[in-house]
């Protein structure tokens, strides 16, 4: 029996600017499930990503998303959180001044608010971070720095994979998490993903490479092209396109 | 009737969330209504002959009134700060209002229960059985003290903590030696006011070689309409002595401006050590800048001995307008004078404050760490010297000054003046300027902290610096100020 359906995107539109990066966009992610979303520079990768969690700047002119039955685009970006989504960024920006700690223990505060549960005594608290801590292989000197601030580009994407696991989602978008990491801390990285993963939760994994791939094992590979999901397949479409390049897509889409 | 501030709070359009949040998380804003004894209206010699006289003071403190009024008489107010402020009619003002009680309440019975009640709503509760076990409170309500706490206590150690009016008559040569020894009358316009008509305060000696064993706090407060409030503080710390000092501010929600000019002197013995704390909450007026306290305060202190330190910490929140630059002069040998400031403005709030650092003494070192906020349509000035005399050898000054910028109306300006006559000090001077980003505030949203606690959280982070150096117990309240101050603040 299929697994419960987790996010159900249908014919999603966004512009930015006024311009139009997403023309129609249909998506299901079940529980469980790992997608991967490659494509060109420009096609809108990140966009749905940004969308999806509601920054600002950018304006959903049609369609609609279903997040285990909640209208996620009625929801503020934070209770969007709560209920579980969560966007490893890009770029994580830094944040001078606040501490790991004092940033974690405010979003896990709130989100337990959220769902009226009290807060995190302070040594419950640090007991979560240290047990997750471990799994990204980050260490305590990194938690007690400023939010991003010094970190190297490998350090923030291990933060941001930190951050998924002391929140528990129950979807995940990978936004380039593979850019500017070296092998090493791509393995780190993924190894983090994979030990997350559950029957559960879900994962979306954006990126240009399939290199990611082969440590982030996707059951579905979506290319998408101009703000359209043009190529759907198994992990197979993954060293397709790394063979025959994005021109093979753009050549096939352009009429 | 005792609060009006809630009918005020109605009055306000509800249409733009951000004022209707900033203007009414002033909590402080409620009128205690106790009998006060107001004077009429106005300046002159009878009327400083009045205060005094109902303070029984000696002649020569009348003496020296007298003198800083005549000199008051041919000043004008100092334009040169970058403030806009309306015209002060100083015939329209009371000079004088206390309330009224029994002659000298020696016990916390004889002290009227309302006024208890008053400070206990502003947290500061004076009954010393609820107190807190480590600080000693001087309550001053409009121009006089109300209560000290924990006197007895500080007397077994010798440290005398008490209102300057008492200071005066049970400690006169002591107040005669310092007063006026810091801050002239003859200082500026304020200051010379001040000398005038200063109705009470606080007074503090702590004997050689004794480090205070608790956190000594005045807790001042304006209630009475019309009056202004002219407070004075004396600290003294004699060789090797410690005393760590926290004010904290605030006044009812009026339509009229009230005028604080307040003066605090310092002096700093051998190796002694002075931390002077302040969180500095007047009401700063509504949304549309009406009302609120005209802070005009002098605060200097003179590290006169050798290897002495003098700290002040400010976190500065209310007032409408803001003229105070508490100072050091660095005269002992290896002296050492700090500056750490957060400053917060919002909506029509004006500041105009820093420090100044004059370096006498050789190898004397100063630091100054400005946080300037700045939000709605506020001006936020930091305005500094560092100065270093032709003889002061060795002298060391390090100065940073940060602003952050939480609207594009608002202003922030930094106007730093470096006077270095001697050529081997070293002298540094940072500054940033710096916004909140609407992908900081994002990137907490994602991470499911709302935007009034993101930027709660940011600010602090940036204040954090400064918010340190607070004493412990107030390090948590004056977050909180900061982060209630700041709400809806950004845009």
């Amino acid at each position: 029996m299929d697994n419960n359906i987790l996010l159900d995107i249908r014919d999603l539109h966004a512009s930015v600017d006024g311009k139009e990066i997403l023309k129609g966009i249909d998506l299901q992610v079940r529980e469980g499930e790992v997608h991967a979303i490659m494509g060109p520079n420009g096609s809108g990768k990140s966009t749905l990503s940004m969308v999806l969690a509601g920054a600002p700047g950018y304006s959903v002119t049609a369609g609609e998303v279903d997040f285990h039955g909640k209208e996620l685009l009625e929801l503020s970006p934070e209770d969007r959180s709560h209920e579980g989504l969560f966007l490893s960024f890009q770029y994580p920006v830094e944040i001078p001044g606040v501490s790991m700690v004092n940033f974690m223990r405010a979003a896990v505060n709130e989100k337990r608010k959220y769902f009226d549960e009290a807060p995190l005594s302070a040594s419950d608290f640090l007991k979560l971070m240290r047990q997750k801590r471990a799994i990204v292989e980050l260490d305590n000197k990194l938690a007690s720095r400023s939010v991003n601030e010094g970190f190297s580009g490998g350090e923030k994407k291990r933060n941001e994979i930190f951050q998924m696991a002391v929140l528990e989602p129950r979807l995940s978008i990978l936004d380039e998490t593979d850019s500017g990491l070296d092998i090493d801390a791509l393995r780190i990285v993924a190894g983090g993903v994979n030990k997350l993963k559950t029957d559960r939760n879900a994962t979306i994994v954006i990126t240009h490479y399939q290199r990611l791939l082969d440590y982030i094992k996707p059951d579905y590979v979506h290319v998408l092209y101009k703000g359209r999901i043009v190529k759907t397949g198994g992990p197979e479409l993954a060293l397709e396109l790394e063979e025959k390049g994005y021109d093979w897509i753009k050549q096939n889409n352009e009429n | 009737m005792t609060e009006d501030n809630q009918d005020k709070k109605q009055q306000l359009p509800g249409d733009d969330i951000i004022n209707d949040v900033t203007g009414s998380e002033y909590k402080y804003g409620f009128v205690t209504d106790i009998d006060t004894d107001v004077i009429p209206q106005g300046l002159s010699e009878d009327v400083i002959r009045l205060i005094s006289a109902k303070k029984h003071e000696p002649e020569w403190l009348l003496e020296f009134r007298l003198k800083a009024y005549r000199h008051w008489l041919t000043l004008e107010m100092p334009r040169w700060a970058h403030l806009d402020i309306p015209p002060i009619d100083y015939q329209a003002i009371s000079y004088y209002a206390a309330p009224k009680k029994k002659e000298g309440p020696k016990s916390l019975d004889e002290v009227d229960p309302q006024l208890l009640e008053t400070f206990d709503k502003l947290g500061i509760p004076l009954e010393e059985q609820k107190a807190f076990a480590g600080m000693a409170v001087d309550a001053v309500m409009d121009s006089v003290s109300v209560k000290t706490t924990h006197k007895e206590k500080l007397a077994e150690l010798g440290v005398i903590f008490c209102s300057f009016s008492e200071a005066v008559k049970d400690y006169p040569d002591l107040v005669r030696r310092y007063l006026g020894s810091v801050v002239s009358y003859r200082d500026n316009f304020f200051a010379a006011l001040n000398s005038a008509v200063f109705s009470d305060g606080s007074f503090v000696y702590i004997p050689k070689g004794v480090r205070c064993p608790m956190e000594l706090s005045t807790y001042f407060r304006i209630n009475a309409a019309g009056t202004g409030q002219f407070e004075r503080t004396l600290i003294v710390a004699d060789d090797d002595a410690y005393v760590s000092y926290l004010e904290g501010c605030t006044a009812p929600m009026r339509d009229e401006n009230q005028l604080h000019a307040a003066i605090v002197e310092i002096v700093v013995e051998d190796r002694a050590e002075v931390k002077y704390s302040t969180v500095q909450n007047w009401y700063a007026g509504d949304k549309d800048g009406n009302g609120g306290v005209y802070n005009f305060v002098t605060k200097r202190g003179l590290c006169r001995g050798d290897y002495s330190k003098l700290s002040w910490t400010q976190v500065e929140t209310g007032s409408a307008i803001t003229w105070k630059y508490p100072s050091c002069i660095l005269q002992g040998e290896g002296s050492v004078g700090e500056f750490y400031s957060v400053a917060v403005t919002k909506n029509y709030q004006q500041a105009d404050t820093g420090t100044k650092m004059i370096h006498v003494g050789r190898n004397s070192r100063s630091t100054i760490v400005s946080k300037g906020i700045s939000a709605g349509h506020s001006q936020n000035s930091y305005r500094g010297l560092v100065k270093v005399v032709p003889n002061a050898d060795g002298c060391r000054n390090y100065t940073q000054c940060d602003s952050l910028l939480l609207s594009s109306t608002c202003g922030a300006h930094t106007f730093p003046y470096i006077d270095v006559l001697n050529d081997t000090a070293v002298v540094e001077h940072e500054a940033t300027t710096s916004k909140i980003s609407e992908d900081q505030i994002f990137y907490c949203n994602q991470r499911g902290i709302p935007t009034e606690d993101a930027i709660g959280l940011i600010v602090n982070g940036y204040a954090k610096e400064v918010m340190n150096k607070l004493p412990m117990e107030f390090a948590v309240e004056a977050q909180r100020l900061l982060q209630v101050t700041l709400e809806g603040s950004v845009g």
